[in-house]
């Protein structure tokens, strides 16, 4: 405990304030300058490193307009579908906090992917950031679950489709799926029951862990230091004075850096709520202002942009595909046991492992193994920090190739995702089966392939250009 | 940490407190997991349902609900019933045989019904929950293959079914359309979701 401190009583009204404060509350203070004025970030941030700060706005803004939207919404299969359109024609400015709301849904997608594509760029969850990885790939997960239990709340034919497909993947799963399936809708088919429990999880259940996880997120960030676009520890250059040579206060430089681009954002941000809410469909699906009928599935369902990418490795399991995949399983199996330098304990393991994983693949539909990719897609992304042996961080001093490697990645990924917008086609179904085998295959045999290559001299310090 | 040597004795309760503490969270998150299981309306909202098919002409669907889902009630036509023996060859499982459990005795025959041209079932693709569109009409339409003889169309994942609900080969659905448990009241009333009151 700081001992009490008293100030001159000739000081400043405003300094007698700050002190009686900092006396009784200097957790507040201190807190301030870990994280503020004096959290040193690397001087050498560009654009890419926005993306952090903008979807803590969005959360702000998805958080404040869904209090709102909360006052008049009624969570009743009866009376959902009615009470959005009363607060979009009948509720005083109503339409504008429902459009900021959903648009803010595809936002905090849009920012959270960049902000993830900067991380794969830049090493940034690797050594000592593998938690703060983690905890990222959490809130992906997280806020995944949250935009699907949203999505139910408006209850158009759309919400109920979706929600109907979503959760009946959740019974293929052998022995246990058919009554988690009826725990997680509360009925035998997805109804009032559901759509109560799903708004009790969106409003207050996965915000809180959202919440929890950008707390965890940003501490454990502020106990390692921020990566940078060199991917250079700049904790390693220090001056005499214990701070590192590279590195700036968060507050003012970074906070002015970032309400710039706080600005540019809320402009790109109203155009959209103000003149294409919709966004052609992609935001908010035209079928959705149909209300919910359980008699009557749409002619083309399809998830919202942001999932698309994952619901298509889901549709590219077919069962022949399943022959692809076991042969996937064969060959890694007998590549470890020729090639790895595995004790033959671990290889007999591997062998068991491989066998036990084929007879498994042979015997559950593959409708089952659909989800197994789906969510597969996702869980990949948190052994990242395991996978990647490149001996640099940065893309930047990587070799050559591996930018292509990532460039064909993001295409890929893009590919999947416009073909998850599309009804079921053979040419689009074949496409999808190649993007998601190189979707597995580029974090599955990262290993061996980050390795390859020569990397370029990592400098000691930042590259910076004073401006 | 002080030199003091570990007290075994205490060591040992604070362990077994520990792990009654723990047996006491896990008992007290039953009723909050129970809770989230079906209510017991939505249990009884599955009891049977009673349909009035006086109305129903031949090659006509009706609609009715039970549990919650569609179950469609079709007056299949002389020409509908003769094509379904030629069919079996092109489907996935003819004889509804991976799942019987989905087929109650009196439907497995080769009309999966009781009475050959009024067929029974839960109109909810085995795929993922959607629900079939009607493609009665036969000939080439899209979506579907040009000798077409009539059935449904799951427009989610374009699975096919014929008029007897049995999914055709290599599509997504796993299984034949599940035929609920009914019984004929009268030669004009059914009674759907309940088998024994005969």
């Amino acid at each position: 405990m700081a001992d009490f401190k008293e100030i001159s009583p000739n000081a400043s009204s405003g300094e007698k304030l700050t002190n009686w404060f900092e006396n009784r509350f200097p957790t507040a203070f201190q807190e301030y300058k870990k994280h503020m004025s004096e959290y040193y970030a690397p001087k050498n941030f560009n654009f890419w490193y926005v993306f952090g700060a903008l979807s803590m706005l969005v959360l702000v803004i998805q958080i404040v307009t869904g209090i709102f939207l909360v006052m008049h919404y009624k969570p009743d299969a009866g009376l959902a579908f009615a009470s959005v359109e009363y607060i979009m024609r009948d509720v005083p400015w109503g339409w504008l906090i429902r459009y900021m709301h959903s648009t803010g849904a595809s936002a905090f997608f849009l920012v959270v992917y960049l902000h993830m594509f900067r991380g794969l760029m830049y090493g940034s969850y690797r050594k000592p950031r593998e938690l703060v990885w983690l905890f990222g790939c959490a809130i992906f997960l997280a806020l995944m679950a949250e935009a699907f239990m949203g999505y139910l709340l408006p209850w158009g034919q759309m919400s109920y489709w979706g929600a109907q497909v979503i959760v009946n993947l959740f019974s293929a799963i052998p022995f246990v799926g058919p009554d988690l399936a009826l725990l997680i809708r509360g009925d035998f088919v997805v109804g009032d029951a559901t759509l109560n429990r799903f708004f009790s999880f969106h409003v207050i259940a996965v915000p809180l862990v959202l919440l929890g996880l950008v707390v965890a997120h940003l501490l454990a960030l502020h106990d390692v230091g921020s990566n940078n676009p060199d991917g250079i520890e700049i904790k390693a250059n220090k001056g005499p004075d214990g701070i590192p040579l590279d590195g700036i206060p968060f507050h003012p430089y970074y906070t002015v850096h970032d309400i710039f681009m706080v600005s540019v954002f809320l402009m790109v941000f109203s155009a959209i709520v103000f003149f294409a809410p919709e966004v052609g469909g992609y935001f908010l699906e035209y079928n959705n202002f149909i209300p919910a009928d359980p008699y009557q599935t749409p002619l083309h369902i399809a998830p919202v942009w942001y999932f698309t990418p994952f619901y298509s490795m889901l549709r590219a399991v077919t069962t022949e595909m399943m022959y692809v995949l076991m042969a996937c399983v064969v060959g890694g199996a007998a590549l470890a046991l020729v090639k790895g330098k595995f004790s033959a304990m671990i290889k007999g393991v591997i062998l068991i492992a491989a066998a036990a994983v084929v007879a498994a693949m042979l015997a559950i539909d593959a409708k089952f193994w659909g989800v197994v990719a789906m969510g597969g897609g996702v869980v990949i992304l948190f052994f990242l920090p395991w996978l990647d042996k490149s001996a640099v961080k940065s893309i930047r001093y990587r070799p050559s190739w591996h930018k292509l490697m990532l460039g064909i990645f993001v295409v890929n990924f893009l590919v999947l995702g416009y073909l998850g917008i599309l009804p079921p086609s053979e040419i689009g179904g074949r496409v999808s089966q190649l993007g998601t085998l190189f979707y597995f295959g580029f974090f599955l045999l990262m290993p061996w392939w980050s390795k390859i290559g020569e990397s370029k001299p990592v400098p000691d310090r930042v590259t910076f250009a004073a401006h | 940490m002080s030199d003091t040597p570990v007290d075994n004795s205490k060591r040992t309760w604070i362990i077994a407190s520990g792990c009654a503490g723990a047996a006491g969270g896990i008992a007290a998150a039953v009723p909050f997991v129970s809770s989230m299981l079906p209510s017991e309306r939505a249990k009884a909202a599955g009891a049977a349902v009673e349909a009035d098919i006086s109305g129903l002409k031949p090659g006509e669907k009706l609609t009715v609900e039970w549990r919650g889902k569609p179950v469609w009630i079709v007056r299949r036509t002389p020409e509908q019933l003769a094509e379904l023996p030629k069919l079996d060859p092109q489907l996935a499982d003819p004889l509804s045989l991976r799942k019987p459990e989905e087929t109650p005795e009196y439907a497995r025959n080769g009309w999966r019904s009781r009475k050959p041209e009024i067929f029974v079932v839960v109109g909810i693709c085995t795929h993922l929950g959607c629900s079939p569109s009607d493609k009665f009409t036969p000939g080439p339409q899209p979506s579907l293959p040009n000798d077409w003889v009539g059935g449904f169309l799951c427009p989610c994942h374009g699975s096919t079914f014929d008029m007897a609900g049995r999914v055709f080969k290599n599509k997504p659905a796993p299984d034949n359309l599940e035929v609920p448990p009914y019984v004929f009241l009268s030669d004009s009333k059914l009674l759907i979701g309940d088998d024994k009151k005969a």
